[in-house]
């Protein structure tokens, strides 16, 4: 494996330790007396129709890229970084319609974990944004012509990644913080 | 440029790419010793900041010693320098405790943390297992400007006017989220947190490349048996850390939150100064399960790369291959998986369930065999050998010796009946000084005095080095050999004054040479930082490529090796590295290969 590409791996598992710990943090803290739980906002479940939307579209641009087809590539690299940046608006609106709800930081329950654990997520995707960017400025205004597929592979896994954390989040949320 | 490393990257092996790309490429003052990529560079700059910070934390603790040791005399020279921490020449109660605080930070975090694996998993691991750098150099650059900035963070919280954070090195809440507190918990321990949510990003980034380095970037024939336990140490290291510093991010993070925004994930019940606050359902203890499953790994992470120099160290100057090669690596493994599965003995007091108790007690206590391993393989390795007392030498065999009188009184504290004594007490100060602070140091400057040739291309100087031993080994004892008794007394830890409590003023004797032999190792270990920089550009040359007559990799490399390590191919590795007097050889390098009628090992 390119050493570049192990090393992404080995990220991954660093940043799941982060969230299994966030995670678990909530566990320990949902036992406790005054604890209050909280109800997902609908626009959540948009939310993780565009991250998964974008996971396909990421892997067609992958695959474009593979078989030389850049014209492809660029569309597809085009519309999964609207998707990423369209997340990050719909959580914002979720921590929005939250905060209406009068969820606001005050106290200790679901709803402060949530703002922690979807907000340090939603850097991480912010994080994500910021690299397809780059690739995305390089295929349209390049001068050189990059052969090797190695940074794509990595900010796709990487995408999957996000995504595949962001359904364990949602998951966690229905099934543990639910109620 | 650019085009090459991508195109290089995809077809050809990482080693060969930096080598092309080295050719045309001209090194200017900022990218060579500033904003280096080289991992040679990078070592030295890890190295000269973790000085710098040793230095620092090092007078802080003098500082305290004063206080410890003479409570009721005053020294005037303090309020010149430090104006109102030490009103009248007396340490104020905040300062004290900012000085705590910010020991314990600076040392196990910024010394023994960035400055121990920082330095020598940077310069030993592409040396010794035959790559031209790590796999990422570029990340490997940020790992130092990110702890740099982190170092910045933090030495500017010790100027702000309310002072350094001084909740303790562990900044357990309530006390350090609530900046009505005091005045460290005022901006003081947010730049704390910011210092070390940065550190954290570095030890991060550092860590990642040293683990896709080590699988993915060995020469030929360096099979993951063949490799020195120097790398097998770090390697270990790098995985503590990457698994461990993440979950204490999330710590701080939800610190963070509950010092700035007002979230009540710590806080619950809380009266100060006679105002009652709003905070409600938080628990303390949740982050101490959050800090200590980062503390405990810690401390290995601290740890482990000192035993992997100290085994390589050994076994050159003893002449003698390593005993039980693969039982130092299985030790070293289970060291790596327990130090995830003990953290709560650090929490036997705090109301935690006494069957929860008696679980982490066991797992603790197993601590003791590959401990007790490791020391076992160290003594047979030195057991007969040739041995050459170099500095490095003496330093390793003080490692063993520090390691077994501390690890003996880790035994007495892993019982959770034993600790509701101990704990808080000088005896957990003396346990973990010997067996992580000064062990850990002397694995540190074992590793410099056998790699400064290495790094410098000169010698340190010999005559220096031994005063700068015996003074800190027998120093060391001076002063935590009594702590221990005192602990039994039950002296609590973190007291500034004792004075009001009859019982423990039998102690002040004892205090008071702590304090003076605190000052005499201090001042020896001036004479180490002079030796070090008088030697980079004074020291006697080194004139042969294998001064020690070692046989690991990076004495094939010239006497002073440039970017890329090596100046034809990476040579080839044939056997593992310990082929130490054997078929009447003294010793054979690993890149020699194994002969017909050789017997094996």
């Amino acid at each position: 494996m390119h050493p570049h590409k192990f090393t992404l791996w080995v990220a991954m598992g660093s940043l799941i330790m982060m969230f299994a710990g966030l995670t678990s943090a909530f566990i320990v803290k949902s036992n406790q007396v005054g604890w209050k739980s909280v109800t997902l906002p609908s626009v959540f479940w948009l939310s993780t129709v565009a991250i998964v939307l974008s996971s396909g579209t990421v892997y067609l641009a992958l695959r474009g890229f593979k078989e030389r087809e850049m014209a492809r590539y660029r569309l597809w690299m085009g519309v999964t970084l609207v998707l990423g940046i369209l997340f990050v608006a719909l959580q914002w609106n979720g921590f929005m319609a939250l905060w209406a709800q009068q969820i606001t930081f005050r106290g200790s329950g679901a709803g402060q974990f949530l703002y922690v654990i979807f907000g340090l997520h939603a850097l991480h995707v912010i994080g994500g944004v910021v690299v397809l960017s780059v690739l995305l400025a390089k295929a349209f205004f390049g001068r050189i012509k990059i052969y090797s597929s190695i940074p794509v592979e990595i900010a796709a896994t990487y995408w999957h990644f996000v995504d595949l954390l962001w359904i364990y989040l949602l998951l966690f949320f229905l099934l543990v913080g639910g109620n | 440029m650019s085009e090459t490393m991508m195109t290089t990257a995809a077809v050809a092996t990482p080693a060969t790419t930096h080598h092309e790309e080295h050719g045309h490429h001209q090194e200017s003052f900022i990218s060579k010793y500033i904003f280096s990529m080289d991992h040679k560079t990078i070592g030295k700059q890890f190295l000269i900041t973790g000085i710098v910070w040793a230095i620092v934390g090092g007078l802080f603790s003098v500082l305290f010693r004063l206080q410890l040791g003479y409570p009721d005399k005053t020294f005037p020279i303090l309020e010149t320098f430090f104006g109102q921490w030490a009103k009248g020449g007396q340490i104020q109660p905040e300062f004290y405790y900012g000085l705590v605080t910010m020991h314990g930070t600076v040392l196990v975090f910024f010394v023994l943390t960035a400055g121990l694996s920082g330095t020598f998993a940077n310069i030993l691991i592409p040396l010794q297992i035959g790559a031209r750098d790590m796999a990422s150099p570029f990340m490997n650059m940020l790992s130092y400007w990110f702890f740099f900035l982190a170092s910045v963070v933090m030495m500017s919280s010790i100027f702000v006017n309310t002072g350094p954070a001084s909740g303790g090195w562990t900044m357990y809440p309530p006390l350090s989220a609530l900046k009505q507190a005091g005045d460290g918990q005022k901006i003081g321990t947010d730049l704390w947190l910011i210092s070390m949510a940065l550190f954290i990003v570095s030890s991060l980034l550092g860590g990642l490349n040293y683990i896709a380095t080590i699988l993915n970037m060995r020469t030929k024939g360096m099979s993951m048996t063949r490799m020195p336990l120097t790398i097998w140490a770090v390697f270990f290291t790098a995985i503590l850390g990457v698994l461990s510093f993440p979950v204490l991010l999330s710590g701080a993070i939800l610190l963070l939150f509950d010092r700035n925004l007002g979230t009540s994930f710590y806080l619950s019940d809380i009266v100060i100064n006679g105002e009652v606050l709003p905070n409600e359902g938080g628990s303390a203890i949740l982050y101490q399960h959050l800090f200590w499953f980062l503390g405990h790994p810690e401390v290995y992470i601290i740890l482990l790369p000192a035993m992997g120099m100290v085994s390589e160290i050994l076994s050159v100057n003893s002449r003698k291959p390593i005993f039980g090669y693969m039982a130092m690596l299985g030790s070293l493994f289970a060291i790596a998986i327990l130090a995830f599965l003990v953290w709560a003995h650090h929490m036997f007091v705090t109301g935690l369930n006494p069957f929860l108790g008696s679980v982490f007690v066991l797992l603790t206590l197993l601590i003791a065999v590959p401990s007790a391993i490791k020391v076992f393989n160290w003594l047979t390795t030195l057991w007969r050998g040739n041995i050459r007392f170099t500095p490095a030498a003496l330093f390793a065999i003080g490692f063993v010796s520090l390691f077994i009188s501390g690890g003996l009184t880790g035994i007495f504290l892993g019982n959770s009946t034993i600790d509701i004594h101990l704990h808080d007490t000088m005896f957990v100060v003396a346990h973990f000084h010997i067996v992580m602070g000064v062990a850990s140091f002397f694995g540190m400057f074992a590793g410099v005095y056998h790699w400064f040739p290495k790094m410098f291309g000169r010698y340190l100087n010999n005559t220096m080095a031994y005063i700068h031993f015996w003074v800190t080994m027998i120093g060391a004892y001076l002063i935590y050999w009594p702590m221990h008794y005192q602990g039994l007394a039950g002296v609590p830890r973190r007291y500034l004054d004792k004075s009001g409590w009859v019982n423990f003023n039998n102690f002040r004797d004892l205090d008071q040479m702590i304090t003076i032999v605190t000052i005499v190792v201090f001042a020896a270990q001036l004479l180490f930082v002079f030796n070090f920089f008088y030697s980079i550009y004074k020291g006697r040359k080194v004139r042969s490529q294998n001064p020690w007559g070692a046989n690991t990799l990076e004495w094939t490399t010239p006497i002073n090796p440039g970017h890329g390590n090596w100046e034809g191919d990476i040579p080839e590795v044939h056997r593992w590295p310990y082929d130490y007097a054997k078929d009447g050889r003294e010793f054979i390098p690993q890149t020699e290969p194994v002969g017909a009628n050789e017997s094996k090992h």
